[in-house]
Order: structure tokens, then sequence, then C-alpha cells
């Protein structure tokens, strides 16, 4: 595999740490996985697959049926019996998330022709970055406006860009995006930075792939989030590191013409 | 007292229904006579979105209230901020019971969406959560 990730042991982060209600059955699936017992064909992608879908932010909220059983001590509730509020206890070290995150990359890897295809292309059926990234956004959006009070829908431009910068780079990152900037030379785009994505910090892309960038799954949570809130866009990951900064990654976002069409009639109206 | 007349129906991003159940004497058949008006529900309810569209720019509220009237009936909606609309139709108005009826399904709704294997607009076939609906119904409606 190209990528290479060298997590540290231990090293605790708020990571996800309010979208995630336990990590256990998931890891349990992880180290079963490593140790090769999911090896008959059929299982290994299902294993794999479901390891993917696992990095989530939702992923502890796996149905004990699905996966036979967890190491949970005691038996998990069903998802409706669940507290979706219930936070506490539930972060999840940087380390795992990193393994995750490269099986994830392997995953996607083995069914992608490209590096683009590996970023971006819905080849086949969520195999590219964004797309895991999707998944990932579409419940995040949900989630986080049901645990804050007095939640509001966005229905502006700029407020929904304001959301993004803050209370999801927040909720997922534990800190706000370093910038949010409009494009000089068009007023359909945006961009938002994060001078060190968490994502991508024990990764190091080789060579011969530069042209890749992982924060095309943080492109993907940006998409879904838009997408959910109405504002269709396309949304491109780059590496724009210095030397200061050298992971620094930048999202950008160009708006469909209808959101821009609708915005300015929004202007008129008020 | 006689219970309220409802049909309820969650409506995904791209307008496909995702789940539907009807509560009150019509669900139970017991109203014969408008038994033949049964299909009428999903038209005034389809019909209804359009209103859904056109309202959700003009408030950052979830709950929208009544957005639409057919003789008798009324139709209320409740649009996530996912774009997921719950639509219900009744026949008499109690604008907070259906606020709260709305932020339970709305609470149930995320937590099926929470299972990494839903898929993104696709049917919600939960027995479970159809259980939890009619539970609320009952409590609220």
């Amino acid at each position: 595999m190209g990528t290479v990730v060298a997590p540290p042991a231990g090293r605790v982060v708020h990571f996800l740490q309010r979208t995630m209600w336990s990590y256990s059955s998931s890891l349990w699936a992880y180290h079963r996985n490593a140790a090769g017992q999911l090896s008959s064909g059929n299982t290994t992608v299902r294993g794999t697959r479901l390891l993917a879908e696992l990095c989530l932010p939702d992923f502890a909220l796996l149905s004990n049926a699905r996966m036979s059983r967890p190491m949970t001590v005691g038996k998990r509730p069903p998802i409706l019996d669940r507290n979706l509020n219930k936070t506490r206890g539930s972060e999840v070290s940087l380390s795992a998330f990193a393994f995750l995150f490269s099986e994830m990359l392997q995953y996607s890897q083995k069914r992608v022709s490209g590096i683009q295809d590996l970023e971006k292309k819905r080849v086949c059926a969520g195999a590219a970055l964004s797309d895991l990234g999707y998944r990932v956004g579409v419940r995040m959006l949900e989630l986080i406006l049901f645990r804050e009070r007095n939640a509001k829908r966005e229905t502006r431009v700029l407020g929904v860009l304001y959301f993004i910068n803050t209370t999801v780079w927040k909720s997922l990152f534990g800190k706000p995006a370093d910038s949010l900037e409009k494009g000089t030379d068009n007023d359909d785009e945006y961009m938002i930075s994060d001078n060190d994505p968490l994502i991508t910090k024990y990764i190091s892309v080789p060579r011969e792939m530069s042209s890749l960038n992982c924060g095309a799954f943080i492109a993907g949570i940006v998409e879904a989030v838009l997408d959910g809130c109405q504002f269709p866009a396309r949304i491109t990951a780059h590496s724009t590191g210095s030397e200061q900064f050298p992971s620094r990654t930048t999202i950008l976002i160009k708006f469909d013409k209808s959101v821009m069409l609708r915005e300015k009639a929004l202007d008129a109206g008020r | 007292m006689s219970r309220p007349n409802l049909y309820f129906v969650i409506v995904g991003t791209r307008d496909n229904p995702l789940y539907e159940a009807e509560f009150g004497p019509i669900a139970r058949g017991e109203v014969a006579k408008k038994d033949d008006l049964r299909h009428m529900n999903q038209f005034v309810v389809h019909a209804a979105l359009d209103a859904v569209d056109e309202l959700v720019w003009g408030t950052q509220a979830m709950y929208l209230k009544v957005v639409d009237r057919f003789n008798e009936w009324f139709v209320s909606a409740f649009v996530t901020p996912g774009g997921v609309r719950f639509m219900l139709l009744h026949d008499t108005p109690n604008t907070d019971g259906i606020r709260n009826f709305f932020l339970e399904c709305y609470e149930l709704y995320i937590k099926v969406l929470m299972n990494p294997f839903t898929e993104i607009n696709a049917p919600i076939v939960s027995g479970a959560f159809d259980q939890r609906v009619r539970a609320h119904a009952r409590k609220w409606l």
C-alpha cells in the first residue's frame, strides 16, 4: 500500500467526541479483521467495507445483530433506545482513528483505477474517499443540529459556510477551521482551509501519488452538509502546504448557479 | 371523543417517500364511507410539498406549522436540516401537539439514520421505528 500510517500509541484526542457513542464494537471488528479471521472471500470484503463505514462518526451505533458479538460488557440497547445526546466517555484515540482511516484508504484504493477516482469519482458505489465522507456528513448535519439548543436551518450562503467553518469543524476536529475566504476571481467560489487537518496527520503520501489529497474525505463531508442544506456545489480538496504548514489543505467550494440565483432573489426580497 | 384522522409521511430529499402511516379511525377502517378517499391523502400531501419548497427559504425554523389546506384537511410540515420533510395530514388543528410529535419523530429518524447500514434516502422499514412513531402519535395527536 502506498500510504504509510504511523500512529503513536495511546494518544487520546477529542476526535469526533461529540458524535461518537462508543467505539468498542468497531475496534473489535478492526482487530478481528487485522488478525485475518475474516478471511473467506465474501466476508473479507464485507469486513473491510464495514470498517470503512465504521469510520463514520456514528459507527458505534452499529447494531449488535449485524455483527456477531462485540467486546462490550453487557448487552447494548437497540438503536432506538439509545440516547442521542450522550457524549461523555465516547472519545476515541487518534491512533485508533488513524488505523481505521488507513484501512479505508486501502479499501478505496483496491476499488478504483486512479488517484482522481480515489478522491472523487463515483465509480463504484461508495468507494471513493469523498463518498465515504458524504456518508459521514449527512449524519453529522442532522446530529449536530439536533444537539444544539434552538437549532436553525441555514438558508443563506454565508450562514451555511460559517456553520461549516465553526460548528461542523469543531464537532469533528475539536477546533474551527483556520480560514474561510471568498475566491478572488469568481463570486461563487469559497475556500475553507485547515492548517493541519486531523485526518491526514499521520499520512505521508508517496511521491508517485503526490497529487492525492486525503482531504477529499473532508470535502465529502462538506459536500453532504451543503447538499443537505440544499446548496448544491462542486467541492474539491487541494494541498496548499507552505513551509510553516506543510499539510495545509484547502477545500474549494464552487456553488451551483441555482444557488447564486436564489441568493440574489433572497437579497432582493429583504 | 373521537380520535382525529391522520396521515403521516416522511419524504426524502428526492421527493421520495421514506415512511408512511395512518392513524385514527381511517386507519382501522371504521369509517367505511371515507375509505374511498384514502388515496387522496397522498395527493394532498404531495401537492403540499410545493408549498413547503417555497416556505423553507422564508424561515429558519424547522417546524413550518400548517402549510396547506384542502377542504377540511390541514397539512403540517417539518423540515430537518438535511432536507428531509415530515408531512402530516390532519383534520383538527393542534399546533403544539403536532410540534411535539414531529420533534419525537425527528429524534427517531436521526437514530435510524445513525445506523451505518442505513442508506441515504432509503425507505425505513424498521418495525421498531413504526411502533415508536405510532406510540408518539397516540401520545401527542
